[in-house]
């Protein structure tokens, strides 16, 4: 509305009186530069984070170059740090959580989004943003009690006498390992896609649903022929989001996957992820280049999850043509 | 009804059931995480747990007051560094910003939204502990303020735009300043969308373990002032399941259904704040 200059004669002659040393008395140029430093510092804070772990990682940086993302060995001792491991182990679980978690939460979305009457799909919904609030430690806890001893006795030894000819399941069920976080972390990031994703169902015109079923297709052929593809960008978008959220997540899946740094075929066995090696080494890390291997863990996950987070965005903004509904709040 | 049309017709049925079937169990997750932690852990909640400090390793019983102590002041140191910067940032980008300079903020304020919580962690270490030489109260405080204030910015930007136009006017016209009518009319408007979402950020960073570990670490004793490491009951309830001991693990759940019970208590309490004044529609 005012501007902050008052160079440019005004029509009105009350906006033109009104000089910057009265606007400055009623506080409002005060209140505009303390307002916009505040904001200006999250801009720094955020400036700062990505410099920060710049610059401490450069020594394992320069030490390693390329070659630290494509080497296995991870050895203190000698000094020797390779990233292949925990980013295996990383993208597998990652992978396995949203082979689970599309699936299921796209359908609970049509659900929610086609076919519950409004109170039902409100009252649904309610719970499922409560499901998002759980700590992933809780998740951890659970999974750790529950998910893991359920794995040992039960499903891996099932899984292996029915898939056991494949590489994917051989090796002994500890019940710890890349499947277990897999599953725990898909159950996690479930609410975000079913969040998401209903509210994108939900902005496609209705026009589109009664054109499909003027032309004489079932419900659900309307649905999955027209909405979805409709809203196709926007659960690409929710999709991109849980991927963000599964592979920067730390605590669930530290407590489940083993914290071995394996690169083993086998989804049974006990891996590591990049979060869970800076978790669990962090406060333990002697010498300043494991250290810096660290951070630099910790910037490559900040690097993947800022790529993803972006490209949800675009495609939320794309198919919504609003950026609201992305997960703040 | 020929046999084609059956089909189709079967396949929709059954497909659109399954849907159903989707929502059932992912909302049957809640229950079923809220029924395991009542049931393991109510049984193992007494007064000491609130009280009593951690008993010796290896020694039964004990509680985690400290942790309890220690979580509350992380949460309002968190608060008194988050919010401001939240909130006034947020009011700078509703009502003074020019569309380039608010473009920048929201982008750093999402960026900064999106970063894994374990990294929040690394920069916080790098911040606040290596100066002061130790882990603090003071440091976790600060990763988790940072995670509060992208929530609260956008939250504030987004509920001062829902005030309408109209008031701000009627506020102008009366003689007020721009300041005077932003604290007196358009902030009192979007308050009870604002504490929602300053209420749901705090719930959000109640449960976070990963940012505290390398920050505010962990202590068995009470933590004096704000410069040494401290408990909490997230980190606890961390260390507690992964340990070896049966008591331990007792205490883990019970502490897993305070914290959890805390948050959903504050998540179902903002959102019926908000959904009871919908004077303010969500833009």
């Amino acid at each position: 509305m005012a501007a902050s200059t008052t160079t440019v004669p005004s029509a009105s002659p009350s906006a033109g009186s009104r000089s910057f040393i009265s606007r400055l008395r009623d506080g409002d140029e005060i209140a505009r530069v303390i307002t916009f430093l505040f904001a200006a510092s999250v801009v720094l804070i955020t400036l700062l984070l990505v410099l920060q772990l710049w610059h401490d990682s450069s020594l394992a940086r320069h030490k390693f170059g390329f070659q630290f993302f494509v080497t296995r060995v991870w050895d203190p001792n000698a000094e020797q740090f390779g990233a292949l491991p925990f980013i295996y182990g990383t993208l597998v679980t990652a992978v396995v959580s949203l082979l689970i978690a599309v699936p299921l939460g796209l359908g609970a979305a049509i659900f929610l989004a086609e076919l519950a009457p409004q109170k039902i799909s409100d009252t649904l919904q309610f719970f499922i943003d409560l499901l998002a609030a759980v700590p992933s430690v809780i998740y951890g806890l659970l999974g750790v009690f529950i998910v893991v001893p359920l794995m040992r006795e039960i499903i891996q030894p099932a899984l292996k006498s029915l898939l056991g000819f494949l590489p994917l399941f051989q090796g002994p069920p500890y019940g710890i390992g890349f499947l277990t976080a897999g599953i725990v972390l898909a159950i996690m990031v479930i609410p975000y896609i079913i969040s998401v994703s209903r509210e994108v169902l939900l902005s496609v015109p209705r026009d589109q649903r009664e054109a499909a079923l003027a032309l004489g297709s079932t419900r659900w052929e309307s649905t999955w022929k027209v909405v979805v593809p409709f809203a196709r960008t926007g659960i690409m978008g929710s999709i991109f989001l849980a991927l963000a959220r599964a592979l920067g997540e730390t605590m669930a899946v530290t407590m489940v996957i083993g914290n071995t740094p394996t690169n083993s075929a086998s989804l049974l066995s006990p891996g590591y992820s990049i979060a869970a090696v800076i978790a669990n080494e962090f406060t333990e890390a002697t010498g300043d280049v494991y250290l810096q291997a660290l951070v630099e863990l910790g910037l490559v996950l900040f690097l993947i999850t800022f790529i993803l987070n972006g490209l949800a965005r675009l495609l939320m903004v794309v198919t919504t043509q609003k950026g609201s509904g992305m997960g703040h709040v | 009804m020929n046999s084609r049309l059956r089909w189709r017709k079967f396949v929709s049925g059954f497909m659109l059931t399954l849907t159903g079937v989707c929502a059932a169990v992912a909302v049957s997750v809640l229950f079923f995480i809220l029924g395991y932690l009542v049931y393991h852990g109510g049984t193992s909640i007494n007064w000491n747990f609130f009280t009593k400090l951690p008993a010796p390793v290896g020694e039964i019983g004990g509680g985690m007051a400290n942790a309890i102590v220690g979580s509350a002041k992380l949460l309002l140191l968190a608060s008194l560094f988050g919010v401001p910067i939240g909130f006034f940032g947020g009011i700078y980008l509703a009502e003074f910003s020019n569309s380039s300079i608010a473009f920048v903020v929201r982008y750093a304020a999402d960026l900064l939204n999106g970063v894994p919580s374990i990294v929040i962690g690394i920069f916080a270490y790098a911040l606040v502990v290596l100066p002061f030489k130790h882990f603090s109260t003071l440091a976790g405080a600060f990763a988790l303020g940072l995670m509060m204030i992208p929530i609260t910015l956008r939250s504030t930007e987004e509920f001062l735009h829902g005030v309408p136009r109209a008031l701000r006017e009627a506020s102008m016209a009366l003689g007020a300043s721009r300041w005077k009518t932003i604290m007196a009319v358009v902030v009192p408007a979007a308050y009870r969308g604002i504490m929602t979402a300053i209420l749901l950020a705090l719930a959000r960073v109640a449960g976070e373990t990963a940012p505290l570990l390398f920050t505010a670490f962990g202590n068995r004793y009470w933590s004096p002032g704000l410069g040494q490491p401290t408990a909490s009951l997230p980190a606890m309830i961390y260390s507690y399941a992964i340990s070896p001991y049966d008591d331990w693990h007792r205490q883990a759940w019970a502490a897993g259904l305070v914290l959890l019970a805390l948050i959903l208590i504050v998540n179902i309490f903002a959102r019926a704040i908000l959904a009871r004044g919908s004077a303010i529609p969500r833009s």
